[in-house]
């Protein structure tokens, strides 16, 4: 039977698949793998969030929610954004509840992108942001960070990438995948250049909670930003619910009301056992994600210095749970690097080409992997790395 | 008696009380210390009597005939001047198959946990031992039937990892 592929768009099927998934299917099949190729959290769910879920299906909670999500919880997160990043949002319109950061990124994208505009999307970065671009109808243009300026991009940077076009910047901070974090002056330079050209902050702050030296600023509070930022967040990484699918997006009203807009036609709304979940995090669980921040800065602090002695050099990532050492000593890419480590020690770890052409020459190594997992890594690492 | 710790001390404690068999020169990559920072700092918990003993955490239900029983008993006592409950307890503790001694608020003021290799063992060191010390008003015991978790540690846990092998 023809496969009729002329059913696809033609923006659709020119998308290239994400290099990910390559690396999950190599992995079939074989046992005694230790992976640090997770981009979430090692801990369940911690049970008092849990339960709240539990107890809201046992209540009869079980259907649509305003579209905006419950406003208990809108209030609950405008209350935390203001409480910890100082900058305070309407409940009523100016949050957002979504299906996971994943979808408050795709539909911010899709409010304020006309056909043909431009996104400065700084790589290494989360797989979805440039083809999300794509798909609402954007441009994306690449901008390099780089390993010399510790994965920060410099305002010059993207000050060159500036054209007539260009509407936003998308900005991840403490960054997937090289876990490399921007200090508040740094943020004040950029906001320099996105105030001269009149540009939109889009700023994925899912990381925010999982800072391990300083403390964390978020773009909006920037002086001058709140209006040209869009801020992006979620439930996923610091309360170890990637699988609930719940994130929120905070915006200006004319923009969160016009996310609103395609929210409510293409998702109805978020899953309300989910939003139960979440108010419960956001209401009691600042003792587990303390609990959590402080067994991954161990584990961090371990994995650096590991990486770091078998001639792997490795930037010591202020957040997130990810560190992105230099293979190039190796003589391999990063691809060669990934797929002789799989198949000669049995560890996973993700090209870093994966993340944008920039991330060549780098693995991503998550270290949301118990103690003993990681040592066990480290040791077969190590075996790798000296054989070659 | 308390004394103060630092807070790195205190979280090379909490560590070490998770996982004891953690390396010094694991526990100084984890603590960006050095091995010589971390050896000193682990004497001065184990000097200061702040970590007591390494303990390993055994299911003896799975090793046939090894089984044992458990008793929890509540123990009232009265108490003497000057020394209160101390020399009770210290009286009871002596006994090596007292495991643990607690005193404790509420309707009575001691509790003795009390390991055997069957009822009849516990039984009769209650009636023999336990109840014929000086001070010891009455004892209540309650044998355990299952342990389901225990300082901490769930036995029989289904603790897979259950995330996909790569992700974004
Ligand atoms: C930088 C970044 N943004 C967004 C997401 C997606 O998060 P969510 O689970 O909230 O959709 C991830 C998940 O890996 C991420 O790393």
């Amino acid at each position: 039977m023809p496969i009729k592929t002329s059913y696809l768009a033609k923006h659709v099927r020119t998308l290239k698949p994400s290099g990910i998934r390559k690396f999950f299917d190599a992995t079939a099949g074989m046992t005694d793998v230790i992976s640090l190729g997770v981009g979430e959290p090692d801990f369940v769910t911690p049970w008092n969030v849990r339960e709240a879920a539990i107890l809201s299906l046992e209540d009869g909670y079980t259907s649509y929610t305003a579209n905006a999500g419950l406003l208990e919880l809108r209030e609950a997160i405008a209350k935390y954004v203001d409480d910890y990043y100082c900058v305070s949002y309407d409940p009523e319109h100016e949050v957002t509840v979504t299906v996971g950061a994943s979808e408050a990124i795709d539909i911010a994208l899709r409010a304020i992108l006309d056909p043909g505009d431009e996104v400065l999307v700084v790589e290494p970065c989360f797989v979805s942001y440039a083809p999300l671009v794509t798909l609402a109808g954007g441009v994306p243009v690449i901008v390099e960070s780089k390993k010399e300026n510790d994965f920060k991009v410099q305002p010059e940077q993207l000050e060159t990438a500036v054209t007539e076009r260009t509407k936003a910047i998308m900005i991840c901070s403490p960054n997937n995948p090289t876990g490399s974090m921007l200090s508040k002056i740094e943020m004040e330079r950029i906001a320099e250049v996105a105030k001269k050209h009149d540009l939109l902050i889009l700023s994925d702050e899912i990381y925010a909670e999982l800072v391990y030296d300083e403390l964390y600023t978020s773009f909006a509070a920037i002086d001058g930003m709140k209006d040209q930022t869009i801020l992006v967040s979620g439930f996923s990484k610091d309360l170890a619910m990637t699988g609930w699918r719940l994130g929120f997006v905070c915006a200006p009203r004319d923009i969160s009301q016009g996310m609103l807009k395609i929210h409510q036609y293409a998702i109805m709304c978020a899953s309300t056992m989910a939003q139960h979940a979440g108010l419960e995090g956001l209401r009691n669980g600042r003792s587990d994600m303390a609990d959590m921040r402080k067994s991954y800065r161990q584990r961090r602090n371990y994995i650096v210095q590991s990486l770091n002695e078998m001639g792997l050099p490795c930037y010591k990532p202020e957040g997130a749970f990810y560190t992105f050492p230099s293979i190039e000593a190796t003589g391999m890419n990063s691809e060669t690097f990934a797929t002789r480590l799989l198949q000669e020690e049995r560890v996973v770890v993700v090209p870093g080409n994966a993340f944008g052409d920039s991330g060549e020459g780098h693995v991503r190594c998550s270290y949301a992997t118990s103690m003993s997992q990681l040592q066990e890594a480290m040791k077969r690492m190590r075996r790798f790395v000296d054989k070659l | 008696m308390s004394m103060k710790l630092t807070a790195t001390e205190i979280e090379v404690a909490e560590i070490l009380e998770k996982d004891a068999r953690l390396t010094n020169d694991e526990l100084a990559k984890m603590m960006n210390l050095s091995v010589d920072q971390i050896h000193q700092m682990v004497k001065k918990l184990e000097d200061e009597k702040v970590i007591v003993r390494y303990v390993s955490l055994v299911d003896w239900t799975k090793i046939d005939g090894h089984q044992g029983v458990t008793a929890m008993i509540d123990v009232k006592v009265t108490p003497k001047r000057d020394v209160g409950f101390n020399d009770v307890a210290e009286r009871i503790y002596r006994h090596k198959e007292v495991k643990s001694v607690y005193l404790m608020s509420g309707t009575y003021d001691l509790s003795v946990q009390v390991e055997g290799q069957s009822v009849n063992e516990v039984a009769h060191f209650v009636s023999q031992k336990l109840s014929t010390i000086d001070g010891v008003i009455s004892t209540t015991t309650h044998f355990v039937l299952k342990k389901f978790k225990h300082d901490g540690t769930v036995y029989d846990s289904d603790d897979r990892d259950k995330r996909i092998v790569v992700s974004p």
